[in-house]
C-alpha cells in the first residue's frame, strides 16, 4: 500500500520538476538558435523559430510540450537537428548504464571489504592504511585519476586502451576512474556504521551469549551497518547510471553523460527536458528501491 | 545457531538480486554496447559530434569536412590547391556579361541507389535551401541567383521565378543577379550540394536516417553513432568510384586535445585535422615533429568595438586601443603555433587580392589620441568590458587573449578593461544584439575570395555585429561584386578595407589563424596543404600497412 502510494505521488512530482525545469530554462540567458554564423536575413531567424514553435508565449509551449510528452514524444533536439531525443537517450543510456552499472560493482567490491576491515582492525595499521586510501579517493576528483590512469596504464606500460568503448578492455580505465570514488565513498559509510553497530546493545548481549568475534560480526554487525550504504547507493546508482560528463569526455564515451553539460550549455531546451525527467524518474525510483531494501534488511523499518 | 526465517528470505534475494544485475550486465555487454565492426581503413579525428549532415543545415567547418565526402555539388573542390574543379557537372558556359551560368552535367550520373541523378535534383537541392520552411542559416550563399534572397525572405512564393532551372536532364541555368566571381567555388559549397528529394519528402527531419540513405558523393553513410562515430563507405555508383582511394572511412568526435593526442600516439587514428585538438601547453613541441603539419589559411582572430557605445563612437578611441596592443606579445606568448600578426582583416594568400596595411602597434600615436579625444592618459576614460567566450575543448586562448589586452591597455593607456566570460550560446546572442563593448572575434573563410571577410561589414549585414556601417563602403562592396575586371575590382577591394582597418577600425584584427593536422606522411597520403584547410575524403589513403 506504502509503495503504490509513493508511486502515484510520484506522478505529480514529476510535473513539478518538468514545470521547474522548463521555467528555470526558459529564463536563462541565450537561445538554442543563436550561433557564430548569422543567418543572412532577420527571416531566417524568424522562420527558425517558427518552426519550433519558439514563436508561441511559453506557457503554451509548455502545454505543447506535455501534450507531446503524454504521447511518448519527447521533442526533437535542437542542437541536433536529424535526432529525437529518444533516439539520443536510446543511443546513449546503455552505454552509460553499462559504465555505471560496472562503476557500481567495483565501488561495492572494494568500498564494502574495505570499510569492514578497517572498523574490525580499529586502531590497527590496517585502519590507518585503509583509511587514508579511501580519503585519498573521495579527494581527488576524477579529472585527476583519469588522466593519471591513462599516462600509467595506457601509455607507459601499453596495457590498456587510451580510450573509446570498443572492447571489453577499454571499459577497465572508465570504470575504475568513475568507480574509485564512489569506492572510497562506500568504504567511509560502512566503517561508521560497522562501528555504530558494534557499540549497540543488541552486539554487547550476543557477544556476552559468547558468539565467536566473526561470526558477530559478519552475521549480525553487517546488516545494520550496511544501512548507511544502502541509503546512500540509490542516488549513487542513479548519479551513476546516467554517466559522467568527465569521465565520458576524457575516454570518449558514446555515453548520455555528456548531455547532461552540453545540453545545457548549447541551450538544446528539448534534450535538457528530456534529461531532466529521466534523472527524476532515476532517482524517485532508485529511492523507493533502497526503502523497499530496508524492510527487508531492518527489522526496525516497516511501512504502513 | 538459527538464522531467521527473514534473514534467509533476504540472503535468498539477495543471490538472486546479485545475480540478475550481473545478468543484466553482461546482457549490456553482449548486446547493443560494443558492436564488433569491421576496421576501417583510414580512422580521422574530427573535432566535435556534427549538429547535422543535412547539407543545408550545417554551419561548422567539422560537419562539412563529413558532408563533403556525402553529397556532390556542381563544382567540387581540388583536393590540393581548393581551387573550384567540375564535379557533377563537367562544364559550363558563362555568359559575356557573367550573369548566366550554364552547367553541363555529366551523363553517367546517379545516386548511390542506382538511380538517375538530374538538373532536376540540382534544382530542388538549391530551391529546398532557399526555402524559408528549410531554415538554412546559410542560405545566403544562394542570394547571387536572381530572386532568391526575395523567395528565402517570403517576399515571392514562387520558386519558379529563382535563377535556377532545368531546361534538359543533363543542364542547369543559374541566372546571377549580377556577375559574381565566386560562384564556382559557392557551387561546391555544402549549402548547394545535391540531395535526395525522394528521401527528404518522405522522412521529413529524420531523413538521414533512411537505409538505405541516397547519396550523391564519394562516400555512403555506413552508421552514425552520436559521440561515437560516422563510419563512410564508398559509394559504388559515384561518377568518380574508381578514384575514391579508401573504402572504409571511420570520424571520430574527439573534442578533447588530449585525448585526440593519445588516441594518434596509439595508433587507434591516423588523422588529426583540427587546429583545436593540438594541446595548447605542447604547441610548440609538438610542431617540431614531422608527423605535425602547419599551415595559413583562410581564418582570422580579431575583437569588434560596439561603435554604438560610448566612447567607441570616437574613431580616434577605437585607433587609440589598436595602436595600444602589440600583437607579437599574442602570438609568441599565448598561441605559439607560428601565427602572423595582422593589421587588415583579408589574409594574405587570398585569391585575386592584397590587402592595404592598417593601424599598426604605435603606443606614443595612441597616447595622443586618446588625449585628443578627450582622455589624456587614460583619465575620465570609463571602465569598459571585454567579452569572450569559452574557447572550444576547454582552451584557454580568448580569455589569456584578453588578459594580455587588459594589461597592454593598462601600461600603455592608463585605462581600465574587465574581462567578462560567457557561455557560448549566451555569446553569440550578446554579440548580435550588441550587447558588448568589445568582443573577441574571429572569421572563417567561406569561399577564396575577399568578399567572404569584406562583405561582412556592410551595413545591416547579420555578421557585421559592430553597429558600424558607413555608405561609402557599402557602395564600395557593391561595385568590387559587380565589377568582372579583377583588377579593378581588387582595387575597389583595397579602398573599402582601408575604411575598415585603417580609418575608422571598428574592428582590429590580431592574427592569422594556422591551421594544424597531423599525421603521418609515410602512411597517409591524399592531404595537401591549402588555404582552406579542406582536405575531400576521396582523395586519402594509406600507403603502408602499420608495421
Amino acid at each position: 500500500m506504502y509503495f503504490i502510494r509513493r508511486i502515484l505521488f510520484a506522478i505529480p512530482l514529476l510535473f513539478a520538476i518538468s514545470l521547474l525545469a522548463f521555467v528555470l530554462m526558459h529564463l536563462a540567458p541565450g537561445s538554442p538558435f543563436d550561433s557564430e554564423r548569422k543567418p543572412a536575413s532577420p527571416e531566417i531567424e524568424r522562420n527558425l523559430k517558427a518552426k519550433y514553435h519558439y514563436d508561441e508565449p511559453v506557457w503554451k509551449q509548455y502545454m505543447r510540450y506535455l501534450n507531446d510528452l503524454a504521447h511518448g514524444d519527447f521533442g526533437v533536439s535542437l542542437k541536433y537537428r536529424n535526432h529525437t531525443v529518444t533516439d539520443i537517450i536510446a543511443q546513449g543510456l546503455p552505454v552509460s548504464m553499462t559504465l555505471g552499472g560496472l562503476a557500481f560493482c567495483f565501488a561495492m567490491v572494494f568500498g564494502l571489504p574495505a570499510g569492514f576491515l578497517t572498523a574490525a582492525r580499529r586502531g590497527g595499521w590496517e585502519d590507518y592504511a585503509g583509511s587514508l586510501l579511501t580519503l585519498l579517493t573521495v579527494c581527488i576528483p576524477s579529472f585527476v585519476i583519469a588522466p593519471a590512469l591513462v599516462l600509467i596504464f595506457a601509455i607507459k606500460c601499453h596495457l590498456l586502451p587510451v580510450a573509446l568503448w570498443n572492447s571489453p578492455w577499454s571499459m577497465i580505465l572508465p570504470t575504475v576512474a568513475l568507480g574509485l570514488y564512489f569506492a572510497g565513498k562506500i568504504s567511509r559509510l560502512m566503517r561508521e556504521g560497522m562501528l555504530g553497530a558494534m557499540q549497540s546493545e543488541f552486539i554487547t548481549a550476543a557477544r556476552s551469549k559468547g558468539l565467536a568475534e566473526n561470526s558477530l560480526l559478519l552475521k549480525h554487525a553487517v546488516r545494520i551497518a550496511i544501512l548507511p550504504v544502502v541509503t546512500f547507493s540509490g542516488p549513487m546508482m542513479a548519479d551513476l547510471l546516467t554517466g559522467s560528463f568527465i569521465v565520458e569526455n576524457i575516454f570518449q564515451i558514446p555515453g548520455i553523460g555528456v548531455f547532461f553539460v552540453n545540453s545545457m550549455s548549447n541551450r538544446d531546451h528539448t534534450m535538457t527536458m528530456g534529461l531532466a525527467l529521466l534523472y527524476a524518474i532515476l532517482v524517485i525510483g532508485l529511492n523507493l528501491l533502497v526503502d523497499f531494501a530496508y524492510t527487508m534488511l531492518d527489522p526496525r523499518v516497516k511501512y504502513e | 545457531m538459527l538464522i531467521s526465517k527473514r534473514a534467509r528470505q533476504f540472503i535468498c534475494q539477495a543471490r538472486f538480486l546479485f545475480l540478475s544485475c550481473g545478468a543484466l550486465l553482461l546482457c549490456h555487454l553482449f548486446s547493443g554496447c560494443i558492436r564488433p565492426e569491421p576496421p576501417a581503413d583510414i580512422t580521422i579525428i574530427n573535432n566535435i559530434e556534427p549538429e547535422s549532415l543535412d547539407p543545408a543545415i550545417i554551419v561548422a567547418q567539422a560537419d562539412m569536412r563529413v558532408v563533403e565526402g556525402l553529397f556532390d555539388g556542381l563544382t567540387r573542390l581540388d583536393p590540393k590547391d581548393a581551387s573550384a574543379i567540375p564535379g557533377l557537372a563537367e562544364r559550363w558556359d558563362i555568359s559575356s556579361d557573367g550573369t548566366i551560368y550554364t552547367f553541363h552535367l555529366r551523363t553517367n550520373l546517379m545516386w548511390s541507389t542506382g538511380e538517375p541523378l538530374t538538373s532536376a535534383d540540382v534544382v530542388y537541392s538549391w530551391i529546398r535551401a532557399l526555402d524559408p520552411k528549410t531554415a538554412a542559416r546559410y542560405a545566403g550563399q544562394l542570394y547571387y541567383l536572381k530572386n532568391a534572397e526575395e523567395f528565402n525572405t517570403g517576399k515571392i512564393t514562387n520558386a519558379a521565378l529563382v535563377g535556377v532551372s532545368a531546361p534538359d536532364p543533363f543542364t542547369v541555368r543559374a541566372e546571377l543577379k549580377s556577375p559574381t566571381a565566386f560562384f564556382l567555388d559557392l557551387c561546391a559549397f555544402a549549402t548547394l550540394a545535391v540531395v535526395p528529394r525522394q528521401t527528404i519528402e518522405k522522412y521529413g527531419d529524420h531523413w538521414l536516417s533512411a537505409r538505405p540513405l541516397p547519396v550523391s558523393g564519394a562516400y555512403e553513410l555506413a552508421a552514425w553513432r552520436l559521440n561515437d562515430k560516422v563510419r563512410l563507405k564508398k559509394n559504388p555508383y559515384y561518377w568518380d568510384a574508381t578514384n575514391t582511394q579508401s573504402e572504409i572511412i571511420d570520424l571520430l568526435p574527439v573534442s578533447s586535445p588530449n585525448t585526440a593526442l593519445n588516441l594518434y600516439e596509439r595508433g587507434e587514428a591516423d588523422i588529426v585535422w583540427d587546429k583545436e585538438l593540438i594541446p595548447s601547453e605542447l604547441v610548440d613541441v609538438l610542431l617540431q615533429r614531422p608527423d605535425f603539419h602547419s599551415f595559413t589559411y583562410l581564418g582570422t582572430y580579431f575583437f569588434r568595438f560596439n561603435v554604438t557605445r560610448k566612447p567607441f563612437d570616437d574613431p580616434r578611441v577605437r585607433k587609440a586601443l589598436a595602436m595600444a596592443v602589440d600583437k607579437q606579445r599574442i602570438v609568441k606568448k599565448i598561441t605559439r603555433a607560428g601565427e602572423t600578426t595582422t593589421t587588415h582583416l583579408v589574409p594574405g594568400g587570398t585569391q585575386n587580392y592584397t590587402s592595404p596595411e592598417g593601424v599598426g602597434y604605435d603606443p606614443e600615436t595612441a597616447r595622443k589620441l586618446l588625449a585628443e579625444a578627450g582622455y589624456p592618459d587614460g583619465k575620465g576614460f570609463p571602465r569598459f568590458e571585454y567579452l569572450f567566450n569559452a574557447a572550444s575543448g576547454g582552451g584557454k586562448i580568448h580569455e589569456n587573449i584578453a588578459i594580455e589586452l587588459q594589461q597592454m591597455w593598462r601600461d600603455e593607456l592608463g585605462i581600465t578593461m574587465v574581462v567578462r566570460q560567457v557561455e557560448t550560446q549566451v555569446f553569440w546572442g550578446m554579440q548580435s544584439r550588441l550587447d558588448y563593448s568589445l568582443s573577441k572575434s574571429s572569421w572563417i573563410g567561406d569561399y577564396n575570395d575577399a568578399n567572404t571577410f569584406l562583405g561582412m561589414f556592410v551595413t545591416g549585414e547579420g555578421n557585421n555585429e559592430t553597429g558600424w556601417g558607413k555608405p561609402e563602403y557599402d557602395s564600395l562592396i557593391r561595385a568590387a561584386n559587380v565589377e568582372t575586371d579583377l583588377k579593378r575590382r581588387e582595387k575597389l577591394f583595397q579602398q573599402a578595407e582601408t575604411i575598415l582597418v585603417h580609418d575608422e577600425v571598428p574592428i582590429v584584427p590580431l592574427y592569422f589563424y594556422v591551421g594544424i593536422n597531423y599525421f603521418d606522411t609515410n602512411r597517409i597520403s591524399g592531404i595537401w596543404a591549402n588555404l582552406l584547410d579542406h582536405h575531400p575524403l576521396r582523395s586519402i589513403k594509406k600507403t603502408k600497412v602499420t608495421p
